[in-house]
């Protein structure tokens, strides 16, 4: 009794062991990437080209004031395609949280014919890959003038973050009791005030993470947004990234720098919805 | 005479309806008469010339089309599976351990983050034979001798895309089982221990068919943004050296944009669409087969 009371023990023990080193690896995987570019953002070029390697980071602003310095060696109009990106991705989040919202609270609310369809359909626009879709988009664009406009850009991303959108606060509103509204309406609201006082309020935490998750693919996209821009008045921040490379060297410094800019408001964004988010994208799918 | 009111439903779906017409379905009915002409950017008057299926034929016929296509499936076959499979593992070791929950799964986010085109650069990086991390570990560590050319040698070039499009992908797996994982009922698992299951019979028989719905979700969410691998290929190797990582989404674009030869990439898009919207519809259908087995529906 004694000893297997021991081998229990010890065997748990090493499960244990077992799954911290496991955690460990993951962790090691996920976490240095990321931040092997945020450390070489602040290592001088010499060090970054090194070899043998210099193991010993030294620190140094050198490429966030050529970054922000503007004109001359790494001179990367920053400022623009920050002004460009978050001009976009946010009037484009606003566009198409309207609209989807007002998709997914359709799909969560009125039964209709052929509903399932139309569901279906709405998110195989979304599956079309965006360099597939570039190619006749840059003709269309080119022809009504759309090409190289804040405009074009932020109709694209509109159209390509309403499906998911609805597929997100269908997921929401189907969660809240249909008594609610009803109620409301028996006390003489409208359908439409009885959304925006009872409903909308209940489910508002969605709608938020549905936006965040918008904003995020908007201010990511590049398949798209390095066709359809062209120059400084339009180009976004993922597009930026390519100002770094030449035929044949790339100024990683640089360009780890401009990449920690992008990532800073992605990380604080997420970091605000991240359990909403997940709720969203489970009640959408498995109760949906 | 009053006109005749349209359902309520229709018209507050009308908005996503148009948008995605405007934007997506007349390009993409464009491109459709377009892969049936030899336009080219170059000369915009063979816009009206109708070759009929030629274009097709011509892909159909071309070696470099059938190896980007088999590569292409090969690539998402292995991602999606690895994606899977580290995903569920993922989420069963956070779930094992008992304390910071909460920043473990803030850090399994940590890639979603990321732009695509940001993490291909970035494992660009880190795989460059000269200055990356990868190789410089190596040598430091004496393990190798010589500098690895992962992203010139045909087998390491898709082993480095390969591991970037996992690093950025594996964490919506993760995440979306771990939360399926917290909702499972604890009674069952209860009442297999008393009845003497293993650990593996009660993973194999409850946990997992519990966590399908959850895993089809990954799976749909994932299949509607596949082609972002493009992205990261795209940066990582071009689809070169030589062809050796050509993807169907490369080889479109470079048809497409640097050879100007609109109709025959259109024709490939059409191949790429078609893949990925029978990869959606697929996965649609498991999740509400998955949904009704577990009396989800309706």
């Amino acid at each position: 009794m004694q000893d297997r009371n021991q081998a229990h023990r010890i065997r748990k023990r090493i499960s244990t062991a077992l799954t911290l080193l496991a955690l460990f690896i993951i962790m090691l995987i996920i976490c240095v990437p990321g931040l092997w570019i945020v450390l070489n953002s602040f290592r001088p070029t010499v060090e970054i080209m090194a070899k043998p390697p210099v193991w010993t980071p030294s620190f140094t602003l050198e490429h966030y004031r050529a970054m922000f310095g503007g004109a001359g060696e790494g001179g990367v109009p920053v400022f623009a395609y920050f002004r460009n990106s978050l001009i976009i991705s946010v009037t484009s989040t606003l566009i198409a949280i309207l609209i989807g919202m007002a998709g997914g609270y359709t799909f969560a609310r009125y039964r209709f014919a052929g509903k399932s369809s139309w569901f279906v359909g709405l998110m195989i626009f979304r599956a079309v890959p965006g360099v597939a879709l570039s190619l006749p988009l840059f003709i269309v664009f080119a022809r009504i003038g759309l090409i190289d406009t804040h405009l074009g850009l932020i109709l694209v991303y509109v159209a390509m973050n309403v499906p998911f959108t609805i597929w997100l606060t269908d997921g929401f509103f189907r969660q809240i009791p249909k008594e609610l509204h009803e109620a409301a309406e028996i006390d003489g609201c409208t359908r439409w005030q009885a959304f925006w006082k009872v409903e909308f309020p209940v489910a508002r935490s969605g709608v938020a993470s549905a936006a965040i998750f918008a904003f995020l693919t908007s201010w990511n996209e590049f398949a798209l947004a390095s066709q359809l821009t062209r120059s400084v008045g339009s180009k976004t921040m993922p597009v930026g990234l390519l100002d770094f490379t030449a035929e044949f060297t790339i100024n990683w410094g640089g360009m780890c720098a401009l990449a920690v800019l992008m990532i800073i408001p992605a990380l604080i964004l997420t970091f605000l919805v991240q359990k909403h988010l997940i709720a969203g994208l489970t009640f959408g799918g498995v109760k949906g | 005479m009053r006109m005749r009111r349209l359902p309520e439903w229709l018209v507050l779906l009308l908005p996503a309806i148009i948008v995605t017409a405007a934007v997506v379905l007349i390009p993409l009915l464009f491109s459709l008469y377009s892969s049936f002409t030899p336009y080219k950017l170059t000369r915009p008057s063979t816009l009206w010339i109708w070759i009929g299926t030629l274009n097709y034929e011509k892909i159909l016929a071309d070696w470099n089309f059938w190896s980007a296509f088999g590569r292409t499936i090969l690539f998402l076959t292995v991602v999606l599976n690895l994606e899977l499979l580290l995903g569920l593992g993922i989420a069963l070791v956070i779930n094992r351990i008992t304390w910071g929950q909460r920043a473990l799964r803030t850090i399994i986010m940590f890639p979603m983050m990321f732009s695509p085109i940001l993490v291909g650069f970035q494992f660009k990086f880190i795989f460059n034979d000269n200055i990356g991390l990868v190789n410089n570990t190596l040598q430091s560590l004496g393990i190798s001798d010589a500098a690895l050319p992962w992203l010139v040698d045909a087998k390491l070039a898709m082993f480095s895309i390969m591991f970037a499009e996992i690093w950025m992908s594996t964490s919506i797996f993760a995440i979306l089982i771990l939360a399926g994982l917290y909702a499972i009922p604890r009674d069952p698992l209860e009442a297999a221990e008393v009845d003497g299951c293993t650990a593996w019979q009660k993973f194999r028989h409850i946990t997992l068919p519990f966590l399908m719905p959850f895993i089809f979700i990954a799976m749909t969410i994932r299949s509607l943004d596949v082609a972002r691998a493009y992205d990261i290929v795209q940066i990582m190797t071009g689809g070169g050296p030589a062809r050796r990582t050509e993807l169907l989404w490369t080889l479109m674009s470079r048809t497409g944009y640097v050879d100007a030869r609109m109709g025959l990439a259109n024709a490939m898009g059409y191949v790429s669409i078609i893949l990925s919207i029978i990869f959606t519809v697929y996965f649609f259908r498991k999740l509400s087969a998955a949904r009704n087995e577990l009396g989800m529906g309706g």
